[in-house]
């Protein structure tokens, strides 16, 4: 017979439990006894009367004490060892009635709660929003700041700490993404496809995927990165690691970049990231004037709408060429009606409606600075051609975005109307998650305040950025604009060009 | 989509609810945050994204628990406190909680100093010891800066009989004061002549009996004591009638044999017997010596004390040394004696939140549920309580365990990143004394530790780290 202990430090078990593990051991082939005891003086004067132990085990009272006998030294060995992983073994909590579900406080609580998890998407205030990433990016989780009011120091520290961990940061101010399918912030339902979209552009994303749907084409995954990535500071990060992972992911055939005007010495390095992939690019680097001409795999597009139409092309199918004016008829002009007012809810519709115009009208003014644009003195009051960005943050402080609320837009559409200059009025509805439940619905108050053209009024210019699988539905908002008289566009640039083409024909 | 997240889209949705729908109605795993800002401060918000799963503090801290766990706090013996104490002044009286100076002092604490100052016999009367403890004469610390506690107002004099509690592990040792029993009692800050009268008893008579009976009987290990109390009823903090009875068990045989005479060894244990918080003293020297093994890691952002001095509560912190990091002390939520409300009842005091930054009292509510009716709660909130509570803490303490919820060790080792992260505040079982001197307990409750402490602990933290 073998007979043998073990001791387990600073543990106290209840006598019962212990003997109920005492008895498990004991039915183990070749155990022939075997005790689990808190080692106080009274027990081990037990297990000396049971044989089990001799002399003075070494043990305290503090401490669990397993005792074997067995028929040979491999079942004794294998006897301590149960005992052991037993007294050792997380207990499984049982529910003791209560309520056991806790709120998740924090990341690190719901990661607790979601190992799985890989990714946090991140709306708090701004100030918070950097704190609650750098926690993210050090908890190993990819991250989505829908988020402004981010500085740049900020952003870069948390892209650059990010990027050695092997993990992406999207945004500050990402607003829109599309991940695995899943549409993340404000997004549109895109069928899935074989295009792969990183976008330093929430609105640019929006439109592009949004088009390429309507062209029933799809998309892999859409990547927003915030609208600084291509700053200088911040030099692509985002981008360049998008890019690389477009171009491993092999549900991906095409990449398209889109973004505002970058820095040219990173559109260089970026371009020449996303050609490296070997896979058709087309870039839409809107107010960027290519200086690579020659790069070879690269496919430029000067609006969103060609964007979305080289991607197209190149996955196969035919979508509307770009360049063309509404099908409907155009609209004469009444008496001195003679500037456009354009009014975005999306800033890169706005930026874009700039490139646009730039050179083609003159005195375009607007609250986004570009190339040939002038700045408004004062943003609440119109002068001239005037193109309004209403998401910045001189018109959203204290009040929703214009995506969510449409308030001040119908004040200025009302305002804009007023005045006798305004020829047309133009604005972008845009749809999808997170956008207000039935937006022209909450226009229809201004739109249909706004006298006819028969009454002398000024044209209603309009396009819907959404999709046929949007909450919203693309199809009734469209027709409900026409209802109210609005000339329906199917996208920004098409919209941009048939308003300067109205205002070509007044003069 | 390999290499971005090499699994499938799983979204951890802080801030806006109503970005997680989309993402489960696609198919994904969402979960949401209930968010609100860390602290309501942005700079600690951004100290703690600093600390948060650093793998030095993560040493740091397994160092620390390791430590705590390690820690085997045994009864040696019974020690006057100016003979015991290292470097205790001939005029000095400790106190619980944090520093404070007799001007700040709340009610009870002043009064149970001068009931102290008669009982060192450095005043005829209690007027007379205010005057003395106001003049300068006196001075005053913290029972935590000489390693010890005592519950309430926590009076360590010079003369006073001290539990003296040896880890040998660590070789490091704890004291506490004796418990005087319920009633009119100096911790309460009752100061009158049969108050002093009992303390002298206890000096000239308990101590020198304890003494002989705790030689007779040898060491004694406490933790086994108060895991078995809390598969009995006790929580160890604010319920003990399990430990005390455990207590009484070992000590009347070692009594019967230690040569007391027949009327010491009845009062003694009739005494003894009476008071079912006799124990508490000791579950919180016990406690004091499990956190000290834990104290001075640096790096560690493990809490190892919370006290009240009734005017604040403060914290400290294994990496952050001596300092306290402080808050004005709570009102307690609880139940009230006949005619007392919470009107009479003085802020959070005493050292016995030690218990709960050891992972027993309140953390260990589960264990003791009739103690959640003090706030009108039920059975499953005790339990809902002990489960909270391993959101903030660092690991489990296999030592201690909770019946109700399967054997669950008990959560142990407060984290000031959690706490400050989830907002989820350390939940304290307590007693409430009256705000005027000498009227006594008027009641029991629960409260919560202020968060500030700890966000301000995790701002000084933060400081120790340069990147």
């Amino acid at each position: 017979m073998n007979m043998g202990t073990r001791i387990i430090a600073d543990m106290y078990r209840d006598s019962v439990a212990l003997m109920k593990i005492s008895s498990a051991i004991t039915l183990l082939d070749g155990v022939s006894q075997a005790s689990c005891i808190m080692a106080t003086p009274a027990n081990l004067d037990l297990l000396r009367e049971a044989g089990l132990i001799d002399g003075d085990p070494g043990a305290r009272p503090n401490e669990v004490l397993i005792a074997v006998e067995a028929e040979t030294d491999t079942a004794l060995g294998a006897a301590l060892d149960a005992a052991e992983a037993e007294l050792r073994a997380d207990p499984v909590i049982a529910d003791g009635g209560g309520d056991v579900s806790e709120p998740l406080r924090s990341i690190e609580m719901a990661l607790d709660a979601n190992v799985d998890a890989n990714f946090t998407l991140i709306a708090t205030p701004g100030p918070f929003a950097a704190a609650e990433a750098f926690k993210s990016v050090r908890l190993g989780l990819n991250v989505m700041m829908f988020s402004d009011n981010v500085s740049i120091e900020d952003e870069l520290a948390l892209k650059t700490q990010a990027d050695q961990a092997g993990l992406m940061v999207m945004g500050p101010d990402c607003g829109t993404a599309i991940i695995d399918g899943s549409p993340l912030g404000f997004a549109n339902v895109v069928r899935r496809g074989d295009i792969g979209i990183v976008a330093a552009s929430g609105t640019g994303l929006q439109q592009v995927s949004c088009l390429i749907d309507a062209a029933g084409c799809g998309v892999s995954q859409a990547i927003g990165t915030g609208g600084r990535d291509l700053d200088s500071r911040i030099g692509g990060i985002t981008t360049k690691r998008a890019i690389t992972s477009l171009g491993a992911d092999p549900d991906t055939k095409i990449i398209v970049l889109i973004s505002k005007p970058p820095a040219p010495d990173v559109a260089k390095a970026v371009l020449e990231h996303a050609v490296a992939t070997g896979k058709p690019v087309v870039a839409c680097l809107l107010g960027h004037t290519p200086s690579e001409p020659s790069l070879s795999g690269v496919s430029f597009a000067s609006t969103l709408e060609e964007a979305a139409y080289l991607a197209i092309a190149a996955s196969g199918a035919t979508g509307n060429k770009p360049g063309g004016l509404i099908e409907a008829a155009l609209p004469g002009l009444n008496a001195d009606r003679r500037y456009l007012r354009a009014l975005y809810s999306g800033g890169t519709f706005c930026y874009e409606a700039l490139t646009m115009l730039g050179g083609t009208l003159d005195a375009v003014y607007s609250n986004t600075s570009s190339t040939g644009i002038q700045t408004l003195t004062d943003p609440w009051t119109s002068t001239a051609h005037t193109v309004l960005d209403l998401g910045d943050d001189l018109f959203t402080r204290g009040r929703p975005h214009p995506m969510i609320d449409h308030r001040l837009r119908n004040d200025r559409i009302v305002a804009e109307a007023q005045d006798p200059d305004t020829a047309v009025i133009l604005f972008d509805v845009v749809l999808g998650h997170g956008s207000h439940e039935d937006p022209v619905a909450a226009m229809a108050p201004a739109l249909s305040a706004v006298p006819g053209q028969k009454d002398g009024g000024p044209v209603l210019l309009g396009f819907v950025c959404g999709t046929g699988g949007d909450p919203q539905g693309l199809t009734r908002q469209r027709e409900a604009m026409a209802d109210l008289g609005v000339l329906v566009a199917d996208n920004n640039a098409q919209a941009v060009r048939t308003a300067a083409a109205i205002l070509e024909s007044a003069q | 989509m390999s290499d971005l997240f090499g699994a499938p889209l799983s979204v951890i949705n802080v801030g806006l609810a109503q970005f997680a729908e989309p993402i489960r109605a696609a198919g994904a795993n969402v979960v949401d945050v209930e968010w609100a800002p860390p602290a309501h401060d942005e700079d600690i918000a951004r100290a703690l994204a600093r600390l948060v799963n650093r793998a030095d503090i993560e040493a740091a801290n397994q160092t620390a628990f390791g430590r705590y766990l390690a820690a085997q706090p045994t009864l040696k013996g019974v020690g006057i406190a100016r003979d015991v104490l290292d470097g205790l002044g001939e005029r000095m009286i400790l106190h619980s909680g944090p520093p404070i100076t007799w001007d700040e002092m709340c009610a009870p604490v002043r009064g149970a100093i001068a009931g102290a100052c008669v009982y060192e016999g450095w005043a005829e009367t209690p007027a007379e010891a205010e005057t003395l403890a106001g003049s300068g004469e006196i001075s005053f610390a913290p029972c935590h800066h000489f390693g010890a506690v005592g519950p309430m107002a926590g009076i360590i004099s010079p003369s006073m009989p001290l539990w003296i509690i040896e880890d040998p592990v660590h070789d490091h040792t704890t004291f506490s004061n004796l418990n005087e029993g319920l009633g009119k009692v100096l911790r309460f800050g009752a100061n009158s002549p049969d108050v002093i009268a009992h303390l002298e008893w206890m000096r000239d008579v308990l101590a020198p009996a304890l003494v002989a009976t705790l030689e007779t009987l040898g060491d004694l290990e406490l933790k086994p004591i108060m895991a078995q109390a809390l598969h009995m009823g006790d929580e160890v903090h604010n319920r003990n009638g399990a430990a005390s009875a455990l207590l009484i068990k070992r000590l009347i045989p070692a009594a019967l044999d230690a040569g007391l005479d027949a009327k010491t060894l009845s009062d003694v244990v009739t005494f003894i017997n009476s008071n079912d918080h006799f124990f508490l003293n000791l579950s919180m020297a016990a406690c004091k010596s499990m956190l000290d093994a834990a104290h001075g890691v640096p790096g560690s952002s493990l809490v190892t004390a919370m006290a009240r001095n009734g005017v604040n509560f403060g914290i400290r912190v294994s990496g952050l040394g001596d300092t306290w990091f402080e808050a004005p002390a709570s009102i307690i939520d609880g139940l009230f004696f006949p005619g007392y409300s919470t009107a009479d009842a003085n802020p959070d005091l005493g050292d016995s939140s030690i218990t709960e930054t050891c992972g027993i009292g309140a953390f260990a509510m589960a264990a003791s549920p009739a103690i959640v009716q003090f706030v009108g709660g039920t059975a499953s909130d005790a339990l809902a309580n002990s489960r909270r509570m391993g959101h903030i803490t660092f690991g489990r303490n296999t030592a201690f365990t909770l019946p109700a919820l399967d054997f669950m060790a008990t959560p142990a080792g407060i984290d000031i990143r959690k706490v400050v992260d989830t907002g989820i505040a350390p939940v304290i079982n307590t007693g409430i004394a009256h705000r005027e001197a000498g009227i006594g307990q008027v009641g029991a409750g629960i409260t919560h530790a202020p968060l500030t402490c700890f966000s301000a602990a995790v701002a000084a933290l933060a400081e120790t780290f340069v990147d």
